[in-house]
């Protein structure tokens, strides 16, 4: 081993590179790179297909789409803004609901479970996220519903006098933008709870063990080492659950009750863009529905991408921090 | 006898005339089944540096966290026997680890900055946990510029307090630990191998901070490097297999062990 001939090492590298290694290389290289390539390709072309489409209703009715409230096919009037209000809202209401709740789930699996719970409880919360949205929207109907308007609603407007306030009060209809929330808010917890629970079991013992041995209660350390070191990381989770309640169509468009009016009160049905676009898709005929309908999709697209931009950015960041 | 390998420091002091501090009545710590530490009895004096020395896995680490109850937070750790602190059963009914801990600080092999926090914020940290301002007098701007004098660490940081505390250098970072563990004036610290993980200039650092604390707590470190104990500490113990082999004053200890096996570890023969 100590003193190999150059010329052999020469000779024996070369056969290698013709033999094998360079073809197969080679041909794996290609593979990867052109899986790596199509990809992305596709994602550009979805979107250039999508802004292309809405170019004419851009063109023609500029940002009044989003500005305006009128939605009149045949007047040729298309305001998406109670639709965009209520993509808005009714995420907002599910990320307030779903962030504390996912948060508590996930502070309590990393923190206090004991290991065998750990596990089911964890399964069973991810599962969550596999039941189709469909099923969402049916159990909504007929079991989030009825009991919204019989027993929860009443119970907000009349039994803690929350009617007093714009967001509380109108008819309990059922159908309505909190309907929406509620059901968002338990499709989007799972994605909050398994990035806060992954990011909490990341940070490292030594960080627990500093606050305890500062004399900190359990809770004092969960708050002051282990929720700070982890917040970016819980935030990006929370930012992936915001993507999924905005992009969200079926459960949604089955509950909220479909009216394109821009309300203050939770109780009033609303519309969002993504049930906008999926009632109306298969009516439109002419060329400028269409575009419109396209523009709608490209607003949504623009704000899910910002969502999940900003999301990588902050999973970026917690990383960065930890590599120190 | 061979000679031994490093020379201590003259003035060592008397293990059994000075004040004690700490006492451990037969102190066994487990893992599970594993006792780490078996039958440890040991009166540390007042106001000195002690000590822990022993080869990897001897049961010197979990010894040190026998002392503020931190071995109890692994999952599946106990501990039995009795440990005093200055006349407190730590492990006494009723007794509360968390009370302990604010007594007796620790400083861990790696420096445990909180990343989130400014240097102000990390040295400030134990006092917001203790909430007991009332027993602590001054300001907290006060306090935090006192423990940072004492971890000798002021001068360096003075002019950036509200920066993050990973901005600052490891063993800026380790002083910055032992900063925020002196903030809330414990009576004891104990120092788990402070300086593995540091350059040898901030090593000394650690070391002469450490030397110079003894005048106002108790101080327990635990080191592999027997140069460190010989170099700045009073009584030097040496453990074995989780046993206590022998403790003494650092100089009698290096210079004339009693046991065989304390020999042959201070004079380099194995571990």
């Amino acid at each position: 081993m100590t003193s190999l001939p150059l010329d052999w090492l020469q000779s024996d590298r070369r056969r290698l590179r013709v033999d094998q290694s360079a073809i197969g290389d080679r041909v794996y290289e290609f593979l990867t790179a052109l899986c790596a390539l199509v990809v992305p390709a596709l994602v550009v072309a979805i979107a250039v297909a999508i802004f292309a489409a809405a170019w004419p209703a851009f063109a023609r009715l500029g940002l009044s789409i989003v500005t305006t409230s009128d939605w009149d096919v045949r007047g040729g009037h298309f305001g998406a803004a109670p639709a965009l209000f209520g993509t808005l809202v009714s995420s907002a209401v599910a990320l307030i609901i779903a962030t504390p709740l996912a948060i508590g789930v996930a502070i309590f699996l990393s923190e206090f479970s004991p290991s065998w719970l750990r596990q089911p409880v964890g399964f069973l919360v991810d599962l969550l996220a596999a039941i189709p949205s469909v099923v969402y929207g049916l159990w909504g109907i007929f079991v989030l519903i009825p009991m919204l308007r019989q027993q929860v609603m009443p119970f907000l407007r009349d039994g803690l006098h929350l009617g007093a306030t714009p967001f509380f009060s109108g008819p309990a209809y059922g159908p309505s933008m909190l309907a929406a929330g509620l059901i968002l808010a338990v499709m989007a917890l799972p994605y909050i709870s398994a990035v806060s629970r992954e990011v909490l079991m990341a940070v490292p013992r030594s960080q627990r063990e500093a606050a305890l041995a500062l004399g900190a209660t359990r809770w004092e350390t969960i708050r002051d080492a282990v929720v700070p070191y982890a917040k970016s990381g819980i935030i990006g989770g929370i930012m992936l659950g915001l993507g999924r309640a905005l992009g969200e169509t079926m459960a949604v468009t089955m509950v909220i009750g479909n009216r394109p009016e821009i309300s203050a009160s939770l109780f009033a049905p609303g519309y969002t863009m993504a049930s906008l676009i999926a009632n109306e898709f298969s009516e439109a005929t002419n060329d400028l529905h269409v575009s419109a309908l396209m523009a709608v999709g490209a607003v949504l697209f623009v704000i899910t991408l910002i969502v999940n931009a900003v999301a990588r950015w902050l999973v970026w960041r917690v990383s960065r921090v930890r590599a120190r | 006898m061979t000679a031994p390998a490093v020379q201590p420091p003259e003035s060592s002091i008397a293990v059994d005339k000075a004040k004690p501090c700490i006492v451990t009545r037969d102190l066994s710590a487990y893992f599970g089944d594993t006792a780490a530490v078996r039958n440890v009895s040991i009166t540390i004096p007042q106001q000195a540096v002690t000590a822990i020395i022993g080869p990897s896995g001897c049961g010197k680490s979990t010894l040190l966290r026998c002392l503020n109850r931190m071995h109890e937070t692994v999952p599946g750790a106990r501990v039995e026997g009795s440990v005093e602190i200055l006349g407190s059963a730590i492990y006494g009914d009723g007794t509360n680890p968390i009370a302990v801990r604010r007594h007796v600080g620790m400083v861990f092999q790696r420096p445990t900055p909180f990343p989130t926090m400014s240097i102000r914020a990390n040295v400030a940290a134990g006092l917001r946990i203790a909430a007991k301002k009332g027993e602590i007098s001054g300001s907290t701007d006060e306090i935090v510029e006192e423990a940072l004098r004492r971890a000798g660490l002021w001068e360096e940081v003075k002019d950036r307090l509200s920066e993050s505390a990973t901005a600052i250098s490891g063993g800026q970072q380790q002083r910055l630990c032992i900063a925020r563990a002196l903030a809330t004036r414990p009576r004891v610290i104990l120092l788990d191998e402070p300086t593995a993980s540091l350059d040898p200039l901030s090593t000394q650092k650690v070391e002469e901070l450490v030397y110079d604390l003894r005048k106002t707590v108790t101080v327990v470190i635990v080191t592999h490097n027997m140069q460190q104990a010989a170099r700045i500490s009073d009584c030097t113990a040496f453990l074995l297999a989780g046993e206590l082999i022998e403790f003494d004053s650092t100089r009698e200890l290096f210079t004339a062990p009693k046991d065989s096996q304390t020999e042959a570890y201070v004079t380099g023969r194995f571990g």
